[in-house]
């Protein structure tokens, strides 16, 4: 690896960032030391609502966090509602619901991945390693942009 | 009591928390997440599941002594409970919930107060042990020591 590339990598990693939806204080407190651990910077939503107006107010992030019950909004009315206004983060569902059919109607309403509470330590890294390849590429997209604005 | 004996203790002790049930992996997790930039983080995480869960064990006492027994919410209660027991590695307390899940939706008040004392029960026997391994630790590092990690 290029050192320019080297450097591209950490400045990429070191602008990551997660959103955790939430109304579990537990949850939200574990969840922010393990993506901290990893170098992503969290913020925090206690239901849907707060995260919509987060997005409303021109907040993006890589990752999001989100739990499936929780009171005002649920999880599955907030990703839906975030995809229908184009939000193209990572968004990886969590419960510690067992139903079949309550997993697939979350998955449906538009998760990349699902997994059952509590996310473990191998899991939270696949996913941040996840969002690092999505930023890298974005990043490399960028720079050809840049580089063909330079040329023509 | 010296640090290398007050060390074995805790040692032993820690390992027979989790061969008897009480803790699961997840506590070893938490465990992970502490270091110098988060000193206390196993101690504010669990302070924050002894509030929760006393919270929710006395409004499942209320709920469970109303003449007409709201059995939805007695169940949400059941859901935050294994959630916050799950999220700390509470296992012998999140073992409890599912059967008590189950009762609600058979909605038999009988059994749901058999559950509800089983895991009252429960979560005393953790809370405990839990606070002496808190006490061990606060021992360690009053002589001198450091917490060894269980692997």
């Amino acid at each position: 690896m290029s050192s320019f590339e080297a450097s591209v990598n950490s400045n990429v990693v070191k602008k990551l960032k997660a959103l955790i939806v939430d109304d579990d204080t537990i949850t939200r407190m574990i969840l922010k030391a393990l993506l901290m651990k990893f170098g992503v910077k969290t913020h925090e939503a206690k239901n849907g609502q707060e995260a919509i107006l987060a997005h409303h107010s021109g907040a993006c992030f890589d990752l999001i966090l989100m739990d499936l019950y929780m009171p005002i909004m649920n999880g599955r009315q907030t990703t839906k509602e975030l995809r229908d206004m184009y939000v193209c983060s990572l968004i990886v569902g969590m419960t510690s619901q067992e139903k079949e059919e309550e997993k697939k109607s979350f998955m449906d309403a538009g998760l990349d991945y699902y997994y059952q509470k509590p996310l473990t330590n191998d899991e939270s890294h696949y996913l941040v390693e996840k969002i690092k390849g999505n930023a890298l590429s974005l990043s490399k997209l960028k720079s050809i942009d840049l580089i063909h604005m330079l040329i023509y | 009591m010296e640090v290398g004996q007050l060390q074995r203790s805790f040692v032993e002790y820690m390992a027979s928390l989790f061969r008897e049930g009480f803790l699961d992996a997840q506590f070893s997790q938490l465990q992970q997440l502490q270091d110098d930039s988060n000193p206390d983080f196993v101690v504010e995480v669990v302070s924050l599941f002894f509030e929760d869960s006393e919270r929710l064990l006395n409004d499942l006492t209320m709920a469970l002594d109303q003449p007409n027994v709201d059995f939805k919410q007695v169940d949400a209660h059941v859901h935050q409970l294994k959630g916050s027991s799950s999220s700390v590695g509470a296992q012998r307390v999140k073992n409890c919930c599912a059967p008590f899940r189950n009762c609600c939706e058979e909605q038999n008040t009988e059994t749901c107060l058999r559950c509800l004392q089983q895991i009252k029960q429960e979560y005393l026997l953790v809370k405990n042990k839990l606070q002496t391994l808190f006490e061990l630790e606060q021992q360690i590092v009053a002589a001198g020591g450091a917490i060894p990690m269980l692997q």
